[in-house]
């Protein structure tokens, strides 16, 4: 594999991209933030994706990145629709209201 | 120039008709669902399940004349096979999916809920297992995880107006997404360092990368963890019970028995075919996942006291017994070939078994409201008929033979024994010891039905709807007659092979 030093530094924000969303998701406590943080995983996903695509010279990793955007734009639809549904009878909930199911 | 131009000339991959058909038919299915609910007025609603049904029967044609012609059929370059392992698993898609169509026709009528949709939603997923069955390339393996996963959240939220369906569908949505993505960033480095996104292909290339780049190895677990989330494994089965409890019955049924083999599907797909030769990454893993997910899952059963939720706990430990055969599967050919066929014989019968058992929960809780252990009371005084299916169901859930389980789990010891090695026999003793554990909570419950009194003193027959006694008589055949006589099953199942199309 032909690496540059540009190269390695996308790979390097990416996975840092990736990490602070996968923190976000595990600290912050608000349903709408950390969908936003799933979002920031799965963009850190495409831009590896790209990076590793350029460095291969091979066109499937961009096409990998279409069906990543496309399926996580349905993604986000749904759990819009599903914090809504929530937020309606709990207004103001966050993660740790959740508690109804337990045991 | 013009040479030039025509060596950029675009050829169609050629499409196999009849090895679509089957997901061609479950499409169409879902389009005339829609259909029909945008132009029939509310009571007509009631076909929209008929629809459903007869065409997750119609489908089965198709998947019945292609292994009937027996030949494997690959398509675009290897990324979409369907052989005899794709096919047995289609038919157990469909057949689970009409069976959960049996389950919800009442149950969704009666509430006031949307039907159309929701017949729509659960074909959708079905159609996302059923390509699942056939994915043998990253992206649609990604692809088919997401057709299936996403209308499931929505069936989880299914009674937007309850705290406890919200709640589940939202615990299920945020795990979910979070194990795409961490499934996405693990194949995102696997393509990065073999260079291709089709299994076949990554098969020889991974061997080579094992001590050039280790980094590939935390590809390797990112994807295999991504699916263990999928298969409620411990400790990625935070979500489950809570899900499990909240959601509507029919979709708990979907969720713990449909979408738990689409993940096993997904597993064996890639171990086999695409990580074959990283068995120092995947043997290890899945040894403590198994014996995690077992132990705990069956220690957590023991202390529930909703019937549901105790399904759930014994649904993540029958997980646990599912991923034992994959600790042992890169020891050698033939321990992969038995590790393979245990787990997709252990797929079907516990698909009949556990939407048996969530039959019975259904009916019961039409009378007494509640799935409370305790309302179960005295049931065999006044439905000595659910008991009985109720208790067949439980002791295939423990194994115990007649019932169909005691085939399965002996097919599970065969292949860690078939290893030959200590961390086989040592796995095979932990799955012992914890089908000990679970009879006892298996056998609570029927204490229970069988021996207690009625709690309130109500002894009025329930009165069974036909769809699930439809359902129920499927599921009870299917558990006596495989495990009376399980050549019925494994004719279909031994002409199964994964490793050929890996190398």
């Amino acid at each position: 594999m032909d690496t540059s030093n540009l190269d390695i530094a996308y790979l390097a924000l990416s996975a840092i991209l990736f990490g602070l969303g996968g923190f976000g998701l595990l600290v912050r406590r608000n349903p709408l933030v950390m969908i936003m943080c799933v979002e920031l995983m799965l963009n850190a996903v495409n831009l590896t994706f790209v990076t590793f695509g350029r460095m291969l010279d091979d066109i499937s990793g961009q096409v990998i990145v279409f069906f990543v955007l496309v399926v996580a734009a349905a993604e986000v639809v749904v759990g819009l629709g599903l914090v809504v549904a929530m937020a309606r009878r709990r207004p103001g909930a966050t993660a740790d209201d959740l508690r109804l199911l337990r045991g | 120039m013009l040479a030039h131009l025509a060596s950029f000339a675009w050829d169609a991959p050629s499409v196999d008709l009849h090895a679509l058909a089957p997901e061609i038919v479950v499409a169409a299915t879902l389009v005339v669902v829609l259909v029909i609910d945008a132009f029939t007025g509310e009571e007509q609603r009631w076909a929209a399940s008929s629809v459903a049904g007869i065409g997750l029967l119609v489908a089965l044609v198709p998947v019945a004349t292609l292994a009937y012609d027996g030949a494997t059929r690959v398509m675009f370059g290897g990324g979409y096979v369907v052989d005899d392992y794709a096919l047995v698993l289609k038919a157990l898609f469909l057949l689970s999916g009409y069976v959960v169509v049996l389950l919800s026709t009442n149950y969704i009528a009666e509430g006031d809920y949307w039907e159309g949709e929701y017949y729509q939603l659960l074909l959708a997923s079905v159609l996302g297992m059923m390509v699942m069955a056939s994915a043998r390339d990253l992206i649609s393996i990604f692809v088919a995880l997401e057709l299936l996963s996403i209308p499931a959240y929505m069936l989880a939220a299914w009674r937007k107006r309850d705290l406890k369906s919200d709640e589940a569908g939202v615990k299920y949505y945020l795990m979910g997404v979070f194990a795409s993505a961490v499934m996405l960033y693990g194949m995102s480095v696997i393509y990065g360092y073999t260079g291709s996104t089709l299994l076949a292909e990554i098969a020889p290339r991974i061997g080579e990368l094992v001590t050039s780049e280790p980094i590939i190895t935390l590809g390797i677990v990112f994807v295999l963890i991504g699916f263990g989330f999928k298969v409620s494994a411990v400790p990625f089965h935070t979500w489950a019970p809570d899900t499990y409890e909240g959601a509507p019955t029919p979709v708990t049924a979907f969720l713990a028995v449909a979408s738990k083999a689409a993940g096993f599907v997904a597993l064996l797909n890639l171990i086999y075919v695409g990580f074959w030769g990283r068995h120092d990454v995947y043997e290890p893993l899945m040894w403590v996942l198994a014996a995690l997910t077992m132990t705990i899952g069956n220690l957590i059963a023991l202390r529930q006291t909703n019937v549901v939720r105790m399904l759930a706990y014994s649904g993540i430990a029958q997980a646990g017994y599912i991923l034992a055969p994959l600790a042992i599967a890169g020891s050698s050919p033939e321990a992969a070939d038995q590790a393979l066929h245990s787990i997709v014989v252990y797929l079907l019968i516990y698909a009949a078994m556990n939407l048996g058992a969530f039959a019975v929960v259904m009916a019961v809780a039409r009378k007494t409201r509640s799935a409370e252990i305790d309302t179960f009371g005295g049931l065999f005084s006044y439905a000595p008929g659910l008991t009985v299916a109720m208790s067949l169901f439980l002791f295939s859930l423990a194994g115990v033979p007649p019932a169909a389980g005691w085939f399965a789990k002996i097919g599970i010891f065969q292949a860690l024994a078939s290893a030959g090695d200590t961390s086989g026999y040592v796995l095979a003793v932990v799955v012992a010891v914890n089908s000990v554990i679970a009879f006892a909570y298996y056998g609570r419950l029927m204490r229970v039905m069988w021996m207690d009194d009625v709690p309130d003193g109500d002894t009025t027959p329930i009165r069974v709807p036909t769809s699930i006694t439809a359902a129920l008589v499927i599921t009870a055949a299917v558990t006596l007659v495989i495990g009376v006589v399980p050549g019925v099953l494994t004719h279909f199942t031994d002409p199964i092979n994964l490793l050929a199309l890996g190398r």
